[in-house]
């Protein structure tokens, strides 16, 4: 028992802990939700949510395919968080990086790697906006990117619109509406596959999860063992005590903004260069950087966790595509919905399970020394 | 003349929704807290009015009532729209959370739910509520003849009932906001709340009525933009719900200049759809897709704007700050 509490007051753990239940609570929010919709097929629908992604090869690899984009914008907006910005803006910056990525690829005719290194400039730039004005003239960092997102969905149509030869039709297929596949434009753009796509017989399979899990791997390191990634956080926490330490403040927002938008023009790059996909010119924002925000919030913004909430959020989602027609796919994002909002509050669940233990412990700590520490600060600092 | 009528009552009709929810957003951030749901609520405000007129379109009561039906329908966003933010007063006022966070529940949370309802009720697949033609007030409705000149062909070009109501509003905020004691405690509590508190305010509640108001708001606007689209309910309200927090901000959280960044944010995309018949326009002529440009422009303008205006910004100072009694 005693062990159990030690691991519990533990602060990864309780986040570990406060994720896992706002996952159980929204999932069980769908349940509810399947049961009023359509009763008899609820259980069954539940079921499909949870087993889909597992359901054959070509589901897992789709799963895999969809995860790595929302591994990489939730490390965007993770990324930010710990800085103490919200970016919402990942939508816009990785709508820049799969054109810059798209750009490379197919009107440049360069290889993969250039075109990831583009969309990592293009989403660089759009995050360097946000990131200036905030440091610069002290313009709320939320509402600048929310205007960036729309500025990238316009100016993006606009350039697409202007260049023919990234369109389809001018590579023989029929649909002016959408960037050309670059399996036909330039093959070697394509994110290399080394054999996965055999391996799981899906066109859609390529080492981009790798890149993910390796480019958070990496994201945990600069965060955790390195002095920028402390000064970052050290800003994220208190600004004017960062300052007072002799931290560079401004220089840390405008550098993590530049960061976060790059993670999420990697997503924008391998989300697109990938054999059946093709950009579609549309007037809507890409939903793929909003979703970021789930991933990272889930997650407590740690990259490590962003990782398998990145993981779960595709594997809900894929779930989700099975529920039709029985029910409407976006049930998902109603659970979805319904954990963020959870874990929007989850501070108050992690907050009062740190008391619980603490009141527990102090009690027993004054009960096993005869009362000669009543409830004093030493115990509480001891954990 | 056919052509300016048409711009002008256009400009005027996509304002509305723009003005009622940049109005809403001022009250909520005046009293603290950010209302990144907007989007959210005006999608719930136009589900519920929209499915209630097809509701009454059916019985065949709205066809008989065009005008009592309209006023329903619109309480009926009101309410709906108020009562959806409450989950966001309650994560951000009650429980301390971020509101950007909770916001961004919310709209996750609201166009899923608004296909899912429409879906159950209309069938599969089925997720578009179409707006009846009773809706838009004529010359018929009220009972008046034909004809009758420029002015009155420009009003009753686009007409709503919601148009009227959204200058009604602006007047009501413009009295509650400046010469209410209600205005100056919610100002008070976006600018000090800690101050506030000291005197008696009760801060809690004033973030509530904040926080409430704009969901009303946001909910006639999501009604109001629905028939400015003209072509149904499809649970999206085209990022006009951040648009007007753009609108907001231009205008500098103060009503009347709501008013006139609203007008000019609808003039712009009206501009855009018109570009190629007006000839003292750019047209662009060597651009493909050119309506991209004006679509883009409002967004950059405002951009500028908030750099060049940011050390006399009116941004209530407490804004997106959790009000914790025991904290110093």
């Amino acid at each position: 028992m005693n062990r159990l509490q030690n691991l519990f007051a533990k602060r990864g753990v309780t986040s570990i802990f406060s994720s896992l239940s706002s996952i159980v609570i929204g999932l069980f929010i769908g349940l509810l939700l399947l049961f009023g919709f359509n009763a008899p097929y609820a259980i069954g629908g539940f079921f499909k949510i949870l087993n889909t992604g597992l359901s054959g090869a070509y589901n897992f690899s789709k799963v895999l395919y969809q995860a790595a984009p929302l591994i990489f914008t939730g490390l965007s907006v993770g990324f930010a968080f710990k800085t103490g910005l919200f970016n919402i803006g990942a939508s816009g910056q990785y709508t820049m990086g799969a054109f810059f990525a798209l750009a490379a690829a197919i009107q440049f005719q360069m290889p993969w790697y250039v075109a990831v290194l583009a969309a990592m400039v293009g989403g660089g730039i759009w995050g360097l906006f946000p990131g200036l004005f905030k440091a610069l003239f002290n313009v709320n960092e939320v509402i600048t990117s929310i205007m960036f997102n729309w500025i990238a969905l316009f100016l993006v149509n606009l350039l697409l619109a202007n260049m023919p030869m990234m369109l389809a039709n001018y590579w023989g297929a029929a649909n002016p509406d959408r960037t050309a596949s670059v399996a036909t434009a330039n093959s070697n753009a394509l994110i290399p596959t080394l054999g996965l796509d055999k391996l799981l017989h899906s066109d859609y399979m390529n080492i981009s999860i790798f890149l993910a899990i390796g480019v958070a791997v990496i994201c945990y390191i600069i965060l955790n063992r390195t002095t920028f990634g402390y000064e970052l956080k050290a800003c994220g926490y208190n600004r004017n005590a960062s300052v007072y330490a002799g931290i560079n403040a401004k220089r840390n927002i405008v550098l993590s903004m530049v960061i976060a938008g790059a993670l999420a023009g990697i997503g924008g790059a391998i989300s697109y260069l990938n054999g059946p996909v093709q950009y579609v010119i549309k007037k809507e924002i890409l939903a793929m950087g909003f979703n970021g925000i789930p991933v990272a919030l889930l997650a407590a913004a740690n990259p490590i966790g962003i990782i398998f909430s990145g993981l779960f959020i595709s594997y809900i989602q894929i779930g989700g595509n099975a529920l039709q027609p029985e029910f409407s796919s976006e049930i998902i994002n109603i659970i979805i919905a319904a954990i963020i909002y959870l874990s929007a509050v989850s501070l108050l669940i992690k907050e009062l399970i740190t008391r619980i233990i603490r009141k527990k412990k102090n009690e027993e700590l004054a009960e096993s020394e005869n009362g000669d520490l009543p409830n004093n600060s030493e115990g509480v600092a001891k954990q | 003349m056919n052509i300016l009528i048409d711009i002008i009552s256009s400009t005027v009709l996509f304002a509305v929704p723009l003005m009622l929810v940049a109005l809403g957003g001022m009250f909520t951030e005046r009293s603290g807290v950010i209302n990144i749901a907007l989007e959210g609520i005006m999608i719930i405000g136009a589900l519920t009015s929209c499915l209630f007129m097809s509701y009454l379109d059916g019985i065949g009561y709205g066809p008989e009532h065009p005008l009592f039906s309209m006023l329903l329908a619109i309480l009926l966003a009101a309410l709906a729209g108020g009562i959806f933010s409450l989950l966001l007063a309650f994560a951000a006022v009650n429980l301390k959370a971020d509101q950007v966070i909770g916001g961004t529940a919310l709209n996750i949370l609201a166009p899923s739910l608004a296909i899912v309802i429409t879906w159950a009720i209309q069938g599969q697949g089925e997720t578009t509520v179409l707006i009846p033609t009773w809706a838009r007030i004529t010359r018929e409705t009220l009972g008046l003849s034909e004809g009758g000149g420029f002015l009155s062909d420009l009003i009753y070009k686009n007409l709503y009932l919601t148009t009227p109501i959204a200058f009604l509003v602006l007047i009501i905020s413009i009295i509650l906001l400046y010469k209410t004691r209600f205005g100056l405690r919610l100002r008070s509590c976006g600018e000090h709340p800690q101050a506030a508190d000291s005197v008696g305010i009760n801060v809690y509640k004033m973030r509530y009525a904040g926080v409430t108001i704009s969901g009303v708001l946001a909910g006639v606007g999501g009604l109001a933009f629905t028939m400015a689209a003209g072509s149904g309910f499809q649970a999206t309200v085209a990022g006009y719900g951040f648009l007007a927090l753009a609108v907001m901000i231009f205008g500098n959280w103060k009503p009347v200049n709501i008013l006139g960044a609203s007008l000019f944010f609808a003039l712009f995309k009206i501009i855009g759809s018109y570009s190629s018949t007006l000839p003292f326009l750019p047209d662009f002529s060597n651009v493909n897709s050119s309506e991209y440009i004006y679509l883009m422009l409002p967004y950059v303008v405002t951009m500028i704007v908030l750099v060049l205006t940011s050390k006399r910004s009116a941004a209530p100072k407490a804004e997106g700050i959790p009000y914790d009694k025991g904290k110093r």
